[in-house]
């Protein structure tokens, strides 16, 4: 085997130039070549204890999957990962490495950690365009269960019953599916022809998937039992987002981030000739410093916008958004306006003429300048109104990306489901078991907004419970 | 994909369709609503449930031809399909408790207050029923109407057909002989709907409005749909896909909601155009 490659610094992902892909929607992120990926994987020290195995939410084998890179057995390594993860292909792309396996790296300590997520990205992306292997359909054991939602919960959740030989029918609200992967992540982050062939494999697997079907609504989880279903996994995602409760927030050009993304990358708004219209081009503000509203941010500009905002009420440090997404959007030209909080949408009103065809439209967004306080009880510092500091910036549209809260479709159907204060599903950590028998959920149905691999391990260990469960009976 | 296992033209521009949606039929109650595409590339739009046959498994549908989408819908025959079809959504129309009860519908509108009227009529309530076009040739759904309303007034804006004047003539001379009612429900354009909450607001009647804002899941998940109640003198945003479409018509933000829904009007006017050139080429 090749020496050890002792270079401080990750192998750097090659990507589009930032002036050309600010205006197309095609992957920023273009990949690892062969050699550049067996030349990270030499950067792999194999430890004995895998400290990065811990940092993982689903335990992939990493130093194992990367051993097999360093030989050059790229689907050798993909067989490593598939064992833990249904989705390395999605995962590779957006979990926030930096944060989990990475954070753990032995080399990151005197440098840059392993590119893990890379590597992933690169074994599974082999493997797709390499490996002419359909998945197998297991041996039945006669067990039916019912997956609402088809995102990453629900497809990891599938994906391992399935395995396993349950008949496993996903019901999915939308007419596609994948759900946020499908509706949320855009096109340059996370290709849509890879989500779908996630699900082909399901579906080679005997995986059912029941588009346009509103479980709450088109059928109950009770029915769900009543038609044979011995098991429910709930991964019904985000609901409702949030709005910030500020005059102006119903004008003409206000979005939720939800709204605005779907209508991108769900209903393909961002093509030449598409039936959903958007709006496209103006100034545009992102209110917000998630993943989401760098996506929201990024969207709008290749969408044609001639400038975009991202508005933030605390600094740069506290951007929750993963760090290469940040750089990605600074790249790109987005402008980082922060500790600055809207107070008010500003809209087109022409008393004289009320049929004038611009009124109700957005014209700006008044904002106050912030400043940071104490320290609060997340140890986030808390951020304050520096008074008298108001200032209008003219916007055109106005994107809220600031949260979403449960849907409540699923629990006013179901009765002896219990909630929490936020509308999150209660659970039993580590089963994702709910309150009713026989139900489990798990991903943001549960937690709120979070990560999509946060989602696949709720989804896989309600797997594992559902199997023991269904196997005592 | 859904069949189109009967489709009949009301009036030049409102079509009625039968669509075999098994799961929708067996489930949907007045004043829900569903979310269909036509096709792979379509657009998902909101309609309210206009009737169901629970046996035959199917889900009527209303509409009037008004922009690209419908007008594709309209260019589907009999025992063609189309692509999605989700439902039913919504909360359905509250009737418990009612014994009489006035059904004011606007123009397509009526397709939607029809299927309240019936169940009403059906569980015995006295129904008082104002239906309102802009002309003669706009008349839809009169004998249904007639058939389950004790008392029926048709008005017509120019007089071509019943009686002259909008649906707010009749209201006013019935509140005016002191006629009471346990609520009156009103479905149609916005501003007739906001006259009629305006109308009905010094007697204290209940008044129930349906709201039929642009939408695009209609699960839940965008707030597209969003409009503003006046609560007890606080603003409250609500969301037309799960906490409606029906609501106190006394609350809502009328001018408000009229203002959100022109938000796509230019980009509406060209699609349809398009669309119509479209056909008009394959046509030739």
């Amino acid at each position: 085997m090749a020496k050890a490659n002792m270079n401080p610094k990750k192998n750097e992902m090659p990507t589009q130039a930032p002036e050309v892909r600010a205006h197309n929607f095609s992957e920023v992120a273009l990949g690892y070549s062969e050699e550049t990926a067996i030349d990270e994987a030499l950067r792999c020290l194999g430890c004995k204890n895998m400290p990065c195995v811990g940092g993982c939410p689903v335990n992939i084998r990493i130093p194992d999957f990367i051993a097999k890179i360093k030989e050059g057995d790229f689907e050798g390594a993909y067989q490593i990962i598939s064992k833990d993860s249904s989705l390395p292909a999605v995962c590779g792309r957006v979990c926030p490495q930096e944060t989990q396996c990475e954070s753990k790296c032995v080399r990151g300590i005197k440098g840059e950690p392993v590119g893990i997520g890379r590597l992933e990205r690169f074994v599974a992306d082999w493997h797709m365009a390499h490996s002419g292997e359909t998945p197998e359909c297991a041996e039945s054991n006669g067990h039916k269960v019912a997956v609402i939602g088809s995102g990453p919960s629900g497809l990891t959740c599938a994906g391992d019953l399935a395995k396993k030989g349950y008949k496993v029918t996903v019901f999915e609200a939308l007419h596609t599916a994948g759900g946020v992967l499908v509706y949320g992540i855009p096109e340059f982050r996370l290709p849509k022809a890879i989500v779908q062939k996630e699900v082909d494999g399901l579906i080679a697997m005997g995986v059912d998937i029941e588009t346009n079907m509103i479980i709450g609504k088109t059928l109950t989880i009770d029915e769900l039992f009543g038609m044979g279903y011995e098991a429910v996994f709930i991964g019904s995602g985000a609901g409702l987002p949030n709005f910030m409760g500020i005059p102006g927030e119903s004008y003409k050009g206000v979005y939720s981030a939800n709204e605005f993304l779907t209508r991108s990358n769900l209903m393909k708004a961002y093509l030449d000739t598409p039936d959903t219209p958007i709006m496209k081009g103006g100034k545009v503000a992102v209110v917000g410093g998630g993943n989401v509203a760098m996506d929201a941010a990024r969207t709008a500009l290749r969408l044609g916008a001639e400038k975009v905002y991202i508005v933030y009420r605390r600094s740069m440090e506290e951007l929750p958004a993963r760090r290469e997404e940040v750089e990605h959007a600074e790249e790109e030209g987005i402008e980082f306006k922060i500790l600055t909080n809207p107070v008010e949408i500003l809209g087109y009103e022409n008393k004289d003429d009320k049929r004038d065809p611009k009124n109700g439209f957005v014209t700006g967004i008044k904002c106050v300048k912030m400043e940071l306080g104490e320290p609060d009880a997340r140890g986030r510092r808390r951020p304050i109104e520096i008074p008298g500091s108001e200032f209008v910036m003219d916007v055109d549209a106005v994107v809220m990306s600031i949260g979403t809260s449960p849907n409540p479709l699923i629990k006013s159907t179901t009765e002896g489901l219990e909630v929490n204060k936020y509308g999150g599903i209660i659970v039993e950590e580590g089963t994702g078991k709910t309150t009713k028998d026989a139900v489990y959920a798990g991903g943001d149905a549960v937690t709120g907004a979070a990560t999509v691999i946060s989602a696949m391990g709720a989804g896989k260990a309600a797997a594992k419970a559902i199997d023991e469960f269904l196997s005592k009976k | 994909m859904y069949k189109i296992v009967n489709k009949r033209s009301l009036n030049p521009t409102v079509t009625m369709m039968d669509i075999e949606a098994p799961f929708v039929a067996k489930k949907a109650q007045p004043g829900q609503f569903i979310i269909l595409r036509v096709d792979e590339n379509g657009e998902r739009i909101p309609l309210t449930v206009a009737g169901y046959d629970r046996e035959a498994g199917t889900v009527k549908i209303i509409f009037q031809i008004v922009g690209a989408t419908t007008e594709k819908l309209n260019h589907k025959n009999e025992g063609e399909y189309i692509r999605d079809f989700a439902g039913p959504l919504g909360v359905p129309t509250e009737i418990e408790g009612l014994k009489k009860v006035c059904i004011v519908g606007g123009g397509v509108g009526c397709a939607i207050a029809l299927p309240i009227a019936q169940e009403l009529a059906k569980n015995g309530v006295e129904v008082t029923s104002v239906i309102g076009f802009r002309s003669k040739d706009l008349l839809i759904l009169e004998d249904e109407f007639r058939a389950c309303s004790e008392t029926f007034h048709v008005m017509t804006d120019d007089g071509s057909y019943g009686r002259q004047g909008n649906v707010c003539v009749p209201l006013n001379e019935m509140f005016a002989a002191g006629e009471k009612f346990d609520k009156v429900i009103t479905i149609g354009p916005l501003i007739m709907m906001k006259f009629v909450v305006e109308a009905t607001r010094p007697t204290g009647i209940p008044c129930t409005v349906s709201m039929n804002p642009i939408m695009i899941d209609g699960t839940g998940m965008c707030g597209g749909c969003r409009l503003t109640l006046n609560v007890d003198g606080k603003r409250v945003t609500k969301f037309a896909c799960v906490d409606g479409p029906d609501f106190n018509g006394y609350e809502v933000d009328f001018d408000e909601a009229m203002m959100r829904g022109t938000m796509y009007r230019d980009f509406e006017r060209h699609a349809h155009e398009e669309t119509c050139n479209l056909f008009k080429k394959e046509v030739k």
